[in-house]
Formats: structure tokens, sequence, C-alpha cells
């Protein structure tokens, strides 16, 4: 199963014809030397790191053991800086169409009147949240930071995946995993010049920073708004306020009077200029979205919308990233940065329209078919890699409601090294880099999160899925 | 028709709060089928009373107190004068795409036995706008209206399911039903006045309003199996009852709440007598 | 620091130091049960056990009787009684781990670590050594917790709640100990001077372990106005409430100057000082021990109430 798309993938380390690329001949070298036993105490030093400092996600739907850690694999992935510095143009390029195309919406619709999107994909989107119809956001920036799924097929040609607009996560493990190989591999820094990637949390300060209120202080209090230690990203979210050196908060830490915001502190009420919210917009403010949700903050919105308070990212920025409008995606950079895409979007057939619907539903062994609103690899279906009973049940689903799904050709995503049970073998891997928007321009460290396909031949990275991670090193010369 | 309306909403308690925030949806707009003439909202403890819109041009007031607050309330005063446009919504500044009201929403999720119920019941209706009325028929005879009070609300599926509902039910069945067969659909909380051509009129009522091409919004009460005539008075209009409660609150402390509604909307007599 | 911070480290504290004092309450009282039953209370000793812990209500509803079996039982590792060792224990943990960052790793280790042990504990069959072992162990779980804060945190405001936490619940423990045994301490016990009476004192001072230091301080046999001195007034003694009502003072000084802002928790606790430096225990007698102990748990709360207002929430 998935034997041929692993031949035909483009291998990192190999290409296609099987020569080691030239980014990777220190590593093959090294690789070649090192003898497995040693390789596996390192493995193991690195999983007895992530247990002792917590890191650990929560599997939603699993009760055997809610906490779990995402398997880290010790071979890096490499990027040259020539690969670093077109991809790092592309994700600029996209992040900032992303932005133009949330301040569009939200405001003169211009794309939608001139037909590049349709209405009702972005207006019958659950994501698409009235309240910020007509509002001015601080500074103009929505998605103050994104996370971009990208894929490579050949040496040439790095596809986006998906763009992740909303709260996305998986930073802090992109520290963690150089953070380890730091120390458990300190001989391969001294033969590679690996791009750092710690100075992650200064530009994401500087970043938060920037978009404070205008009515703030010149030292704006910033805070990061987790849901609480039962959140599968709890880990990240402590880690996060920890290097950035601001308050971690639950809803019930801030309040609001009189339309500013304030955190509870043992001197009294202290005013909050900058939220990094990593709680989703349903939840957020009980007044004006769920009413259930005790996570969130009353009377948020309000100060938000007053002007005194900037959450990052904005609310609504989850109808830019949904999938559907994702296969607008080239269109959108065009549109707003009159320039071609330097990333490609994946082929993508659109179910919602009757002729494509009917195209995905004659290859449904052929196609990945993803669900409009699933995340994390739930609700989707990898067609080559399914059973007859799985393609029927998403023919049905497709049937009911076509709206609901997109479909992609199975791309052959490129393989790394990993070391597996049997050595050191060729693993399906994706990448995660991080693209910070603020007044003070677009900032993105070297690289991102890779994270790899830890059974054979599967396509699915996703952590939830079986999916691991690996340190990835954009080499500066 | 002049309609005064009188509607206080009362809390209790057992122990006291500390902070409260309520998001009060409770003045009308002007628009062809309705004229405020007076109106006043007042809580009867200190606190800051603010005014805004919402994205749907409802206005919204932001109150809040600090505690110790063991009991409060918030009365509504007012005088309406309404005109009979058989239903038809004009003169409002609409803010949102009606390509909106075509979402649905936790409490308008239609089944396959809401759908079905909307298929079958317009199938023979000719026109949109038949269809519609179609619809109000065959849901008001379907569904029995029971007082609101009686229980708190179920959202469309469920109610349908349930074979009964409060107004606010009623309109998110005719919503969902609508919305299936691809209309755009909101829901309206307001009151009605008392009089012979309804069945169903304590105060306040909910209902919904249907976008048809030619006419704009229209109102339709399932409830009282007919189109808002001059006893009914809009207040708010959202994409289901959610966006348009008259009051949703969040509070610090305030363990035990109980809560009082004493609402009432009566002909206020003819404009000669007023003159 | 976020209130909800400062509110958990002085739970975390106040829940280590109650789930210690329960272990000292049970390893006080099996030594008393193990007496015969003709110098033992006829097996009242577990009664006054599930009283000095504060939940004889609870208990009540729960069992019924107070044997051994039911006590223990209740007070170790029932998940249905609030405060059981098992639950301070839980929260405590829970507590420090919404503010892992404000708390050492040193700190963080004892609870987990303690939370995992625990577990393992709970699995086991105890036969009385078992137990008295597992006494011992939850003792030193505090030892260790309260050690690393000791060394380990930094002296500002999170470490002076942490501080506050544990003063707090320890005058509390006090004080109850003292409220349930006053009448083995008043003067007409006093002349019967019969082993009973010896072994009743002599748990006093064990549930507070402070036997040996009564001899140290007072060079004299065991006398029921000295063991009131030595819990009530004398501040050489850690666990009397004038020792914990003199680091209750300093530790809000403390909050105070730093905050530049003084309150109600800072002049609560400075007269309830005072109240304790005053008083001579003579006085204390002629004015009533009860009536004396059952004002001091009332302020002793009021001041517990009054912090977490000013500071908390």
């Amino acid at each position: 199963m998935g034997k041929e798309d692993c031949m035909v993938a483009f291998d990192e380390m190999t290409g296609t014809g099987g020569d080691v690329r030239q980014a990777y001949t220190a590593l093959d070298r090294w690789l070649k030397e090192a003898p497995p036993e040693m390789l596996a105490l390192r493995r193991s030093q690195a999983e007895l790191f992530f247990r002792r400092i917590g890191i650990t996600f929560a599997v939603y739907g699993d009760e055997e053991s809610t906490e779990r850690l995402i398997p880290f694999d010790i071979i890096p992935r490499v990027l040259t800086k020539p690969e670093w510095t077109k991809l790092e143009a592309g994700l600029r390029q996209r992040v900032t169409a992303l932005n133009m195309f949330l301040a569009d919406v939200y405001g003169p619709k211009e794309c939608i009147k001139a037909g590049i999107i349709p209405a009702d994909l972005v207006y019958r989107n659950a994501c698409y949240q009235l309240e910020m119809v007509d509002f001015q956001v601080p500074h103009g920036i929505y998605c103050h930071i994104a996370g971009i799924d990208i894929v490579r097929v050949d040496a040439d040609t790095f596809y986006v995946l998906e763009d992740n607009a909303r709260t996305p996560s998986g930073v802090s493990y992109m520290m963690e995993n150089r953070e380890v190989m730091l120390r458990l591999f300190p001989e391969l820094f001294a033969t590679h010049r690996v791009a750092p990637v710690d100075n992650y949390p200064d530009q994401l300060l500087a970043t938060l920073r920037s978009v404070a209120p205008r009515s703030s202080s010149a030292d704006p209090n910033i805070c990061l708004l987790t849901p609480g230690q039962y959140n599968s990203a709890f880990y990240e979210h402590s880690f996060l306020a920890d290097k950035l050196g601001v308050e971690l908060v639950e809803g019930s830490d801030l309040l609001v009077k009189d339309d500013v915001v304030y955190m509870r502190t043992t001197q009294g009420p202290k005013r909050v200029d900058v939220i990094y919210r990593r709680i989703d917009d349903d939840f957020i403010d009980p007044l004006v979205f769920r009413s259930d949700s005790v996570l969130g903050v009353p009377g948020l919105i309000g100060a938000y919308k007053a002007g005194n308070v900037t959450l990052a990212n904005a609310v609504g920025t989850g109808v830019a990233d949904d999938k559907a409008v994702y296969s607008y995606m080239p269109e959108i950079v065009r549109f707003f940065t009159g320039e071609e895409p330097i990333l490609k979007n994946v082929p993508t057939f659109r179910c919602r329209e009757p002729e494509a619907n009917a195209y995905v539903l004659d290859n449904l062994d052929k196609l990945v078919v993803k669900e409009v609103n699933g995340s994390g690899g739930y609700g989707m279906l990898v067609g080559p890699h399914a059973n007859k009973a799985q393609i029927e049940t998403f023919r049905r689903k497709l049937k009911a409601s076509p709206e609901g799904f997109i479909a992609q050709p199975t791309l052959a995503l490129s393989t790394c090294p990993t070391f597996v049970a049997s050595g050191v073998a060729p693993r399906h891997v994706d990448l995660r880099p991080y693209v910070l928007s603020g007044a003070n321009g677009i900032s993105c460290v070297p690289g991102g999160l890779t994270r790899v396909a830890l059974k054979e031949g599967s396509l699915v990275v996703n952590s939830s899925q079986g999916g691991g991670t690996k340190d990835t090193w954009v080499l500066d010369a | 028709m002049r309609i005064r309306i009188s509607h206080a909403i009362s809390y209790v308690y057992a122990e006291p709060a500390r902070h409260i925030t309520q998001i009060l949806r409770l003045t009308p707009r002007d628009h062809d089928g309705q004229h405020v003439m007076s109106w006043r909202i007042e809580p009867t403890i200190d606190g800051r009373l603010r005014a805004t819109q919402d994205p749907f041009g409802n206005i919204v007031h932001t109150f809040s107190a600090d505690g110790p607050i063991a009991e409060m309330a918030i009365q509504v005063e007012g005088l309406i004068e309404t005109t009979d446009l058989a239903g038809i919504v004009r003169g409002i500044t609409e803010r949102v795409p009606v390509e909106v009201f075509r979402r649905d929403t936790l409490l308008t999720m239609p089944d396959a036995a809401l759908a079905g119920f909307a298929e079958e019941a317009t199938q023979s209706a000719e026109t949109p706008l038949a269809k519609m009325h179609a619809l109000m028929d065959a849901l008001h005879e379907k569904i029995a209206c029971i007082e609101t009070g009686q229980r708190t609300g179920l959202g469309a599926a469920a109610a349908f399911a349930a074979g009964e509902g409060i107004p606010q039910d009623i309109a998110h069945i005719f919503m969902a039903c609508a919305r299936h067969l691809e209309r755009p659909a909101r829901y309206v909380s307001g009151y009605v006045a008392q009089s012979d051509a309804l069945t169903h009129a304590n105060g306040a009522h909910a209902w919904a309003e249907i976008h048809l091409d030619g006419y704009g919004w229209i109102g339709f009460d399932a409830a009282n199996g007919l189109c808002p005539i001059d006893t009914h008075v809009r207040v708010a209009a959202g994409l289901d009852f959610a966006d348009a409660a008259p009051i949703r609150g969040a509070r610090k402390g305030g363990d035990g709440e109980a809560l009082a509604v004493r609402v009432s909307a009566r002909d206020a007599g003819g404009r000669a007598a007023n003159q | 620091m976020l209130s909800r911070t400062a509110d958990s480290l002085y739970w975390v504290s106040r829940y280590v130091e109650r789930a210690e004092y329960l272990a000292r309450i049970l390893d006080a009282t099996m030594r008393l049960s193990n007496l015969p039953s003709s110098y033992g209370g006829a097996g009242s000793e577990w009664q006054s056990a599930v009283a000095t812990a504060g939940c004889d209500e609870a208990f009540a509803k729960a069992y019924g009787e107070a044997n051994e079996r039911n006590v223990c039982d209740f007070l170790t590792f029932n998940p249905d009684n609030p405060s059981s060792i098992r639950n301070c224990l839980a929260l405590a943990r829970s507590n420090a781990r919404g503010v892992r960052t404000a708390l050492t790793s040193e700190m963080w280790d004892a609870l987990n670590g303690a939370w995992l042990e625990l577990q393992r504990f709970e699995k086991k069959r105890m036969d009385r050594e078992e137990f008295a072992r597992f006494l011992d162990w939850v003792k030193n779980v505090s030892l260790v917790f309260d050690g690393s804060a000791y060394r380990t945190m930094l002296r500002d405001d999170g470490y002076w709640f942490s501080r506050l936490g544990v003063y707090v619940e320890r005058a509390d423990n006090t004080a109850r100990i003292l409220d349930v045994k006053y009448h083995v301490l008043l003067p007409a016990n006093e002349q019967v001077g019969g082993s009973l009476d010896y072994f009743q004192w002599t748990t006093v001072l064990r549930e507070v372990s402070a036997l040996t230091a009564y001899h140290w301080v007072y060079r004299e046999a065991v006398k029921p106005l000295l063991i009131a001195d030595l819990l009530i007034l004398n501040r050489r003694m850690p666990r009397s409430l004038a020792a914990c009502y003199e680091n209750i003072s300093r530790f809000l000084d403390l909050l105070g100057d730093s905050y530049g802002r003084q309150g109600p928790a800072q002049r609560q606790a400075r007269k309830t000082l005072a109240n304790l430096s005053n008083t001579s225990i003579d006085d204390v007698f002629q004015h009533g021990l009860h009536e004396f102990i059952e004002d001091f748990i009332t302020e002793n709360n009021r001041l517990g109430g009054t912090i977490i207002e000013q500071y908390l929430q």
C-alpha cells in the first residue's frame, strides 16, 4: 500500500535520481557513520527531554491517554538558502494577500464585486463574523500570526496545502525541536551553518507591540489568553507566555469596564492593550458569540470595537483559511498584489460546482477529499489509501452536501530520511512556517515546523493521526 | 394602532453579584410600519448604560454595574404607533448582505424531517411568496404554539420533533424550512398587542422574516398563522434567537439567580383620543 | 502578579499544609487508640479526630459510626470528602498545574511526584504498619514542598502569598485542635491527673509535633496550662497561634510595602497579633479558653476572606 508514491516521491536528501543533494552531503556522511545504537540512544534522550519539560498535547476523543508526546525524529530536514529565499518571498506575498482579502471582505468587498470569489462563499460562511463588518481593526492587520502549510513535490515546486489564519499552533515544537537538537547533536551544528529560530519570541513580541491601539501607552501591556490547562495546546501557551515575558491569562482573569480591558492583579486592575488570544472566535465573548462559553471575557468585543484593545489574531480571520476559499487563493493573490503567485495552490475541485463534483465522484479512489470545515486531518478521505467502505461513506456524504467538500489530486509529498524501527527510511513530510504581520512589517523565522508521517507510505502528517515532527534547518551557506 | 408597552425583567440573586454586564436589545427602531413615539429603558440600580448598534442595525444597550447586587430589574416603557403593511418591512437601513441570512445556525439547523416537511408543504405552491404562505399555513397547522415561559427554546429540529413549541421555536422552524428552500430568513423579536385576529399575543413575541425578490423582507408569524399586522412591534432581528435575544448577560458571583418577567403590550386607544 | 496566580500559590500551600495536618491528627489518634481501653476514651478519640479535622458533618452524612476504619478512610483516600488527604494533594497539584511557570521546578516536582506516589498508595492494601508509613510519607511531602519553596522561590509577592497560605492554614489547624480538645485542658480536669489525662494531653502535643519542644521550653511535667501557653502564645513554637500571626503579619507587611498600599488585611492581622502579644495564658483561662479559641477561629477565617478580597479576586 502506498509503495508506488514512495517511489515517485521527491526525496529531500536524494531527489529523484538517487544522488545525495548538496545540502545533505554532510548529514548523509554523518548518518552513514553513526552507529544505529547511538541514534537509538539519542532518540530516547530526546524523548526524555520532551517528557521532562512536559511538552504534550491532548488528543480529542481519545480517553485512554489524554496527554501524549508528539514523536520527535532526530534526523533534521534541510532547506538550502535559495530554497528558503524563494519560499519566504512566496509566504510574504501570500500573507499580504490574506490580510488584504480580510480587510476587503470586511470593508469595501471589491473582490466580491469583481467576481474574484462568489459572494455566498463569504457571506454564508459561519467564520465570516458580522461583528467585523465595517470595523477598522488596529493598524489594518487581521492575521498577525499565520501558519502556512507547505508541501514539496520536486526540486523546485512548493505547494501551499492549507492556510492557517486563526490560531495556528506548533511553534513551540519548532523551538523545542531546535533546542533538543542543539543539546544532542552539537557536532552537527559545528559542520552546518543553521539559521537560528530562537528569535521567534522577540519577533512575535515586536509584532504584538507594533499593533497596540493608538490610545495605549508607549509600553503596551500584552497578555496571552488561553482556554486553560485542559486545552490541547496549553503547553504551547505557557511556553510562549514565558518566552515573551507576558502574563498567561484565562478568561476569568480579564474584566471589561467601560470598554477597557483589565486583568485582575494583586495590585488591582491593570489595563491590557494587546491580547494574543488562543481562544476561538466562538468562545471569546459570551455576550456576543456562544453564550455558553465560560472561557471568554464578557464585553471583550465591545472593548475591541471601541478601539481600546487589539486582538491578535483579529476576530473573523477564519473566513480566509476556509478550504473552499483556499481554492480561490491564486486569484486572490493576483487581485490584491497584482503579482503572479510565487507559491502554487494544489489544484482543487470545488465539489459545490456540479461538474467538478461529478468528476470527484468518478475518481474517489484517486483523490484526497477534504471537509471544508474539518481540521487536523479529520473528515478527510485519502482515496488511494482508503478501503471500499470508506470510499462509499464519502460518496454518500458528497452526494448529500457537495458544498461541504473539496477534492485534490493525491500529491507525491516529498520524503525525508527518518529514523524508524527498521532503521533510516524515507517518510513523507510537510512544512509549516510561521509568518508574523505587524505594523512593523512581515517577518518569518527561517524554516518552521516539519511534520512527518511516521507510517510507511502515509501522507497524513497531523499529530493527532500518528504524525511526528523534525527540526527544520535552513542553511545559511 | 397605538401600542403601549411595559416590560420588566427582574433578577434576584441568592448570593449577591459582584459585577454584571448585560446586552439589551430592547429598543425598537422606526420603519414604514412603525413609529416610536416614546421609549425609555431604566435599570433599577446605578450603572452605566451605553447605546450602540449591532451588525444587524439593532439598537443595543450595554449595561454594566458593580456589586454587591442582591436584586435588580430592567424596566422598559414605550409607546409605538403601527400601521398594517401586510408584513412587508421597509424603511430599514440594511447593513448585512442578504446572502448572510441563508446561513444555517445552531438553532435553525434542519434535519431530514424538517427538510421533508418544508418540501412537501410548498410543492404545490407556484410563486416564492405563495410557497412561504403555504409553509406558514402548514406549520401553523402542524405545530402547536405553547406560551413562552412554559419552557426554554429547543431549536428548530428538536421543537419540530416535539410537535409543539414556544413562539421562538416556531420562528426557528419556519426559518430552518425557508433556508432549506434557499430563502434568506431572519429571526425577529418584538411585542404583540392583544387583538381578536391573534391566538397568541402575550406581550413578548417572536416571528420570522423572509427575503423575497421584488418584495424585500416580509414577516411571517406562524405561531398566529398570519403575516404581522399593526399589532406587531418589531424590536430586533438576527440570524437566530441568539442575535436578537432581548437580554444577554454575564456576571461575577450572583449564584442562585431567579428571573421574573412581566410584559404587557396594549392598544393605547385611537389617534383621535390623543390629539 | 495576576490575582489567579497569587490565589493558586496561596491555595497550593494551604492544601499541602492541610494534608500534613490530617496526617498528624491520624497519627496521634492511632497512638491514642492503641492504648488499653481503660486508658482511652472508649472510642471517642475517632469522633474527636473527625471533629479536629473540621468535617464532622460531612462525615456523619457519609458514615455514621466513627471508628478507626471509617475515619481513616474518610480522612485519607475518600474522594467525596473535599478535604481528604487525597483531595488536598489533588487540589494542590491542579492549582499548581494552572500556574506552573509561577512555581519553581522543585516545587512542581514535589507536588507532581506526590500525586503519582499517592496513586500507588491508593492501590495498596493497608495494614497498620503500611498506614503509618503512608502518614509519614504525607508529612514528608509537606516538608519537601515547604523546603523547596523556602530554598528555591524568589522572594517576591509570589513567595509571600504562598507563605500566607501556610500560616493562615496552620493557625486554623492549631486552633481547631484546641477547640476540640479544650475540655481536657481545663483546670477541672487537672486534678484528676490520671494516666487518661496524661495521654490526652500528650496527644494534643503530638498533633502539633511539640512533645519534645514542650520539655525543652518548660522543663516541667506536662500541664494543661502550659500546653495551652505553648500552642497559643509561645512564639518560639512554630505552630503556635502567636508564631503563625507573627509570620502572617510579616508577609502581609512585605506585600503592603512592595505594593505601596496597606489595606484591611494588614490591619486585621496586626490587631490579632497585638492581641496575642498582650495576653497572658492566665488571662486566656480567666476569659474562658473555649471562647478565646472560638473568637480566634472566627477572626482567622475573616482574615482569610479579607486576603482573598484584597488580593486574590
